[in-house]
């Protein structure tokens, strides 16, 4: 996770500052003319963690699984990730094998089943950051590092994967640096 | 690495998708390339660390091309989800929705119902923005403690996925050293919203996640 920090530091070394404008602020118009907010709308996508759905689950159940509230994840596709997260790495082939967590195939599939993204309110927060776990995620995390690791890495994932050239895409930040400030997220292309 | 092949031959089956997606693009038939495709969501501490920061980003892999032709679609809500106490049921959310060239927000509130069906929290206004437009500065407004943006952005995500589609055909046996970044030089509609972690919590652990809704 050194590349983390290194491109921590680029951040924060291309600090920019953009400008705000005030000059329109928000004062509802009730009546016909104001903008229309009635009816109801209907859930078509959600997401919690990167790469969840892509991943864990089997295509024809992509559509229900991004209409299953999480509540309910887990029990209607605990089962699922668990087959395919095992069909896909042999770092959990045999009876007790886990990531660099401590987690076996189905502990690890059962916290990803309830795809939400967990959030500190106390400090730092990253999908992981070679101490904190799980705390919220950055811009600058390598999350899918993360999870090649644990999909692929057995339990020295961190620091001897069991199959290291699966275990990183070496992709290891962006292609343009973030902003230190709002709205944090580079420019267009 | 026979063994490999093998599992990755089964694997195929399981992540045929993974090719053409990455974090959230694309990810499910019903939703790809439409203007309700969510590609990514993020949470993080702001630069001020009163308060978290809240994105998200729709309609993924967008050329320098056809960025400026992009646009929100009025008839889809983008509503993020925050649970407070630990049984993944929202009891706050943040919704955004476009009104002729303005992004308006409502909330952190309670929502009238939970789960799949919503409506918008009309007495709970927040802020409005104009909605950027390429290649122009960032429109950027700051109400009620809240700061918010919508517009074009560079996709924030990276991954040689493209490689990893080679391993997965049976192509490549492992990632290359350096990689190469899929998403390099691509756009996302992004929503970006710093709220005070005031509105959302105290301390511990709230759990996330975005939706995005179709009115009906």
């Amino acid at each position: 996770m050194k590349n983390i920090k290194y491109i921590m530091s680029l951040v924060v070394l291309s600090a920019i500052t953009l400008s705000c404008s005030n000059d329109d602020d928000f004062t509802p118009t009730p009546g016909a003319t104001g903008p229309d907010f009635s009816g109801v709308y209907t859930q078509q996508d959600q997401m919690g963690r990167p790469a969840v759905n892509t991943v864990f689950v089997s295509g024809a159940s992509k559509n229900m699984f991004n209409k299953t509230i999480p509540s309910q994840q887990s029990s209607a596709f605990q089962a699922m990730f668990q087959a395919n997260l095992e069909g896909l790495s042999p770092a959990y082939a045999n009876p007790g094998d886990t990531n660099a967590l401590g987690l076996t195939s189905a502990e690890f599939t059962g916290l990803l089943a309830t795809d939400v993204l967990n959030v500190s309110l106390d400090g730092t927060t990253t999908f992981f950051d070679g101490t904190n776990v799980l705390t919220g995620r950055n811009l600058t995390d390598d999350v899918i590092t993360v999870e090649l690791i644990l999909i692929f890495g057995g339990e020295a994932g961190l620091t001897n994967p069991e199959f290291p050239g699966l275990s990183n895409d070496n992709v290891d930040g962006n292609d343009k640096a973030f902003l230190t400030g709002f709205p944090y997220l580079a420019s267009a292309w | 690495m026979k063994n490999m092949k093998i599992y990755l031959g089964i694997g195929v089956a399981v992540v045929a998708g993974f090719f053409l997606v990455a974090a959230d693009h694309i990810d499910a038939p019903a939703v790809a390339g439409g203007t309700s495709d969510i590609t990514d969501f993020y949470a993080f501490q702001g630069e001020n660390t009163d308060n978290l920061v809240f994105v998200a980003n729709l309609q993924g892999l967008l050329s320098p091309g056809s960025t400026a032709d992009a646009a929100f679609d009025e008839n889809v809500l983008i509503q993020f989800n925050i649970d407070t106490n630990q049984d993944n049921v929202e009891d706050l959310v943040i919704q955004a929705i476009p009104r002729d060239g303005k992004m308006y927000f409502f909330g952190p509130a309670a929502p009238t119902t939970t789960g799949l069906n919503s409506s918008i929290l009309s007495e709970d206004n927040s802020g409005v923005v104009t909605i950027s437009q390429y290649g122009q500065s960032p429109e950027i407004e700051e109400e009620n403690g809240m700061t918010f943006f919508a517009g074009p952005r560079d996709d924030p995500f990276f991954m040689d996925f493209a490689r990893y589609g080679d391993i997965i055909a049976g192509n490549e046996t492992e990632f290359a050293n350096p990689g190469s970044d899929t998403f390099a030089g691509t756009n996302v509609m992004s929503v970006v919203v710093e709220v005070p972690k005031s509105m959302v919590g105290s301390s511990g652990t709230i759990n996330t996640w975005i939706t995005t809704k179709r009115k009906q």
